[in-house]
């Protein structure tokens, strides 16, 4: 009896969870570096939530939920790029309201109808234990199509991170690579969030690149990190999921998130500990 | 390279519909060095940002190395008054020098030996060799200044334009910045400082003092007259002895 291999050995819908979890921590590795290093976590945010009125929509009419997913994601980007170009209100308070108020609608779509009742946790929070092999293979295209954009926009996108002034005065379109990163979010959310869930797809892209930030010094490493921490936390999350019976998603993202914290504690330890050397 | 690098007639500059600076005639050439002189809001930073590609013309002509706004990017180096997040990125100071080669070679084409050979010599230019391997963000304001300038060499450019370039450095970093400077001037590159130090403009060949519009224009022992300062800033600076006295902009006062 090993309590750390065997139940993966024993159960296809685990084995099926923790490869779909390492596709989801693939792709939150590389697009959630950008998302913290644009301190775009609010945006990510507000698509993570815009994402359930179109499941809700989606789910109501009789459509696949991910064409709902994207739906509601292009409604949310396309009012943030609305927001951001007209408002003279602060951008965070407009995309807030914005995003609560898709929410909102979400849940009373779903409560208004008695069939979805129960999948409103299923959006917000994921199958991971459900997962079948077309989302796998979704999952899978979706980090190929990821992989491929960061490969080859990684010049402006990093560009972009340190300055997009000197992004533009460089020839590259800052404002189209923008839009192209918050297409990569939304891609991420819309094909997460039958895993992890619509609202837990956010801890991933944030919690494993924001460790990766605390320890890199260059973007790449960053990007590892992201990958070694989300993989982790998929693992060590979905056991204690099968031993504890825990939530599936709920227990990787708070596995990730335990190991942003404690890792932020470390640096801030060992830097107040360098410091009082000096 | 011979072309002229900025050529301008009748160009008003500004953001959206909101002109800012009006009236700017320039004709500036390779391996010369110019300094847009002005207090905050004169609209030294637009046109610099006009020259750089960021803003449209609001009216008139502009070319920049004889090609319309942005279609000699690559040939451009832009240094901006204000960098984002430094203090976050993962970034070595080497990998921000090394972004100035990023639009010099095709995307898929990786660095070279000869982007290797030119991120160091600019390095060392800025004396900020030693700190290659170092995260910008462990780096005090100064020393990112000077990776920033290094940045800028490895352009490689015909065309500087230098937001407030000497923000933060220490008396070191301003004799490896104007070491950089005659660098780049001798392999005939042209540059623009936009700058509120009337001393550092008093180096370059030719001064334009702004204002909302083009105050004087010219060779700086011609065009800094205490009237002309007086009308820029809006205070005057009078050499007394061997003390500058700030002289007040005088308005009708009954005493």
């Amino acid at each position: 009896m090993n309590h750390f291999i065997d139940p993966f050995l024993d159960n296809g819908f685990l084995q099926r969870a923790l490869f779909a979890g390492v596709l989801v921590s693939l792709t939150c590795a590389v697009v959630g570096t950008y998302v913290v290093l644009r301190g775009m976590a609010f945006i990510g945010d507000a698509l993570a939530h815009g994402v359930l009125p179109g499941v809700a929509g989606a789910l109501l009419m009789g459509l696949p939920a991910m064409l709902g997913a994207a739906v509601g994601a292009a409604v949310m980007v396309g009012g943030i790029g609305l927001i951001t170009a007209k408002s003279k209100l602060s951008n965070d308070t407009a995309i807030g309201l914005l995003f609560i108020g898709l929410l909102a609608l979400g849940v009373v779509m779903v409560s208004s109808s008695t069939e979805l009742t129960g999948d409103l946790e299923a959006i917000l929070f994921g199958q991971f234990l459900g997962v079948n092999h077309a989302e796998l293979l979704m999952q899978g295209l979706a980090l190929l199509i990821v992989v491929i954009v960061a490969v080859f926009a990684s010049r402006p996108f990093s560009l972009l991170c340190f300055d997009s002034d000197l992004t533009q005065a460089m020839g590259y379109q800052a404002h189209w690579y923008h839009r192209l990163m918050l297409f990569l979010i939304a891609a991420t959310v819309v094909v997460s969030f039958q895993t992890v869930g619509a609202l837990l797809v956010f801890g991933m892209l944030l919690a494993p690149a924001g460790v990766g930030a605390l320890l890199a010094r260059r973007i790449v490493t960053m990007m590892l990190w992201a990958v070694a921490v989300g993989v982790m936390s998929t693992y060590l999350g979905l056991l204690a999921s099968y031993h504890f019976s825990w939530a599936a998603g709920a227990s990787v993202v708070l596995t990730a998130v335990t190991i942003f914290f404690v890792v932020l504690v470390g640096v801030s330890v060992k830097k107040s500990l360098l410091g009082s050397h000096s | 390279m011979s072309t002229t690098a900025v050529v301008a007639r009748r160009l008003s500059v500004g953001y959206g519909s909101r002109v800012v600076l009006t009236g700017v005639e320039a004709f500036l050439k390779p391996g010369g060095s110019t300094a847009l002189v002005g207090s905050n809001g004169s609209g030294k930073s637009t046109l610099l940002k006009t020259f750089a590609g960021l803003l449209p013309v609001i009216d008139g002509g502009l070319e920049i190395l004889g090609k319309p706004i942005g279609e000699a990017s690559h040939r451009v180096a832009y240094l901006s008054q204000f960098h984002q997040s430094g203090f976050v990125l993962p970034l070595r100071a080497i990998d921000v020098v090394r972004m100035g080669r990023f639009d010099q070679r095709s995307r898929w084409s990786r660095r070279n030996r000869e982007d290797d050979v030119i991120v160091r010599e600019s390095m060392e230019i800025l004396k900020v060799d030693d700190l290659a391997d170092r995260p910008l963000r462990d780096l005090s304001g100064g020393q990112q200044q000077r990776v920033y300038l290094a940045q800028v060499l490895a352009r490689r450019s015909n065309l500087l334009l230098l937001d407030e370039p000497t923000a933060g450095l220490d008396v070191p970093g301003r004799a490896a910045y104007i070491d950089a400077l005659s660098f780049e001037r001798s392999r005939g590159a042209a540059i623009v400082t936009a700058t509120h130090d009337v001393g550092e403009a008093s180096t370059c060949d030719r001064v334009m003092l702004l204002a909302g519009r083009v105050i004087a224009d010219g060779p700086p022992n011609v065009v800094m007259t205490p009237e002309n300062l007086l009308e820029t800033f809006g205070i005057g600076l009078t050499k007394v002895g061997d003390q500058l006295v700030v002289t007040e902009h005088h308005h009708d006062h009954d005493h």
